[in-house]
């Protein structure tokens, strides 16, 4: 949906300093722009758990960072985020990859389906479904949003193939 | 514990870091690390992690470091939380920043829920043979790496240690402390994040 510059010109115009994030087969492919970008560091963790953490330290040390995660990444991360967002409340925000929601060729029937949406619901993470590029502004302005509010937020982006 | 390995009292090894750390250092501790530094006196730039998600210590940690690249970040974690986030040494290494210190209080045991084996600890294994974790360390290439298993020699080689190059490692082997509990939050969490994250950026909103 978006490419690597693009999503590199968004979130670098959102202020954002680092991106914490482990790859899937789209996030992974903005990687390479994201790290070539001299106006954000990509911060690269072993499992999605340790990102909510790596980003709440940034924060706390007055940076100012994302999470970039596929959504079987936000199954990983309960706990982590639980502490973060909930117990601690900092308002970190995340762009999450939504497997299979534009395409199940690879994995028909994928239950990333049914459980995303209410998991986000259930950890009480603000959230907006980019379904085309044409939603991009909606990214930044609910990051923008959810920042002035000091609330966390996520945008969660349709995917095709896993 | 009943090996026969030389171990020094958790209290001990806090008191050399409390009375070594610079005010300007940042200094995080979880679980039977926290309870114990907590008793040793509040600095503005403390966090004890209470509440926390068990084994995340490290890595806000990296974080904070990442982002104060000029200020030296102390992170003091249990071996139970370390092996819960045992990935967390790779991903400090791979960022490698030189002002991280983390120092594994390894004792062997979850000790705040009643001493329990760990699945690291000679105990806790069908070989009998504890988690080598200085090993693990340098596998994982951290910069710096120590094992010390006596006070007095740790309170002795600590400003070494803490002023070599990081990312570093300091293993440190700890006598659980029986029938201890695990830490109490000293105040609202919210609260106590804004206050740190004031005081390492002064002028922030
Ligand atoms: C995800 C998760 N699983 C289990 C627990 C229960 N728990 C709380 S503290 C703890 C032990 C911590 O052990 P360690 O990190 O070695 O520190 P110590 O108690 O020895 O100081 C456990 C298992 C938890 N809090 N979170």
């Amino acid at each position: 949906m978006f490419s690597g510059s693009e999503i590199t010109a968004l979130f670098t115009s959102m202020g954002i300093t680092h991106v914490v994030s482990i790859a899937d087969s789209t996030i992974g492919l903005w990687h390479p722009a994201l790290e070539a970008s001299p106006d954000l560091q990509l911060v690269r963790v072993c499992r999605e758990g340790e990102a909510w953490a790596v980003a709440a330290g940034l924060y706390l040390g007055g940076a100012t960072p994302l999470v970039l995660i596929q959504c079987t990444g936000l199954f990983e991360s309960g706990d982590s985020l639980r502490n973060v967002l909930h117990d601690w409340k900092l308002p970190i925000f995340a762009v999450i990859g939504y497997r299979s929601y534009l395409n199940q060729d690879t994995l028909p029937g994928d239950t990333c389906l049914v459980f995303t949406e209410p998991l986000l619901d259930a950890w009480r993470i603000d959230y907006r479904l980019i379904k085309a590029p044409a939603q991009r502004d909606e990214i930044r302005a609910h990051y923008v949003a959810c920042r002035d509010a000091g609330t966390p937020g996520a945008a969660l982006i349709a995917e095709g193939k896993a | 514990m009943s090996d026969a390995k030389e171990r020094m009292p958790l209290h001990d090894a806090l008191l050399a870091l409390h009375t070594a750390r610079r005010e300007d250092d940042v200094v995080i501790t979880s679980m039977g690390a926290a309870r114990e530094w907590m008793t040793l006196g509040a600095q503005s730039l403390d966090l004890p992690l209470v509440p926390s998600s068990m084994g995340t210590a490290p890595a806000i940690g990296l974080g904070v470091a990442l982002a104060q690249p000029r200020r030296r970040v102390i992170v003091v974690n249990g071996d139970g939380a370390m092996l819960m986030h045992l990935g967390s040494m790779v991903t400090i290494t791979a960022a490698a920043p030189a002002n991280l210190v983390l120092i594994l209080a390894d004792n062997e045991v979850y000790e705040v829920t009643g001493a329990q084996p760990t699945p690291g600890s000679a105990a806790g294994r069908a070989d009998g043979a504890s988690l080598d974790f200085e090993a693990m360390a340098r596998a994982c290439g951290f910069r710096s790496v120590f094992h010390f298993s006596n006070a007095v020699q740790w309170a002795q080689q600590i400003e070494r240690v803490l002023s070599a190059t990081g990312p570093t490692f300091v293993l440190l082997d700890v006598s659980s402390v029986p029938g201890s509990v695990g830490p109490r939050s000293p105040g609202p969490a919210a609260a106590r994040a804004r206050e740190l994250r004031r005081n390492l950026t002064p002028g922030i909103a």
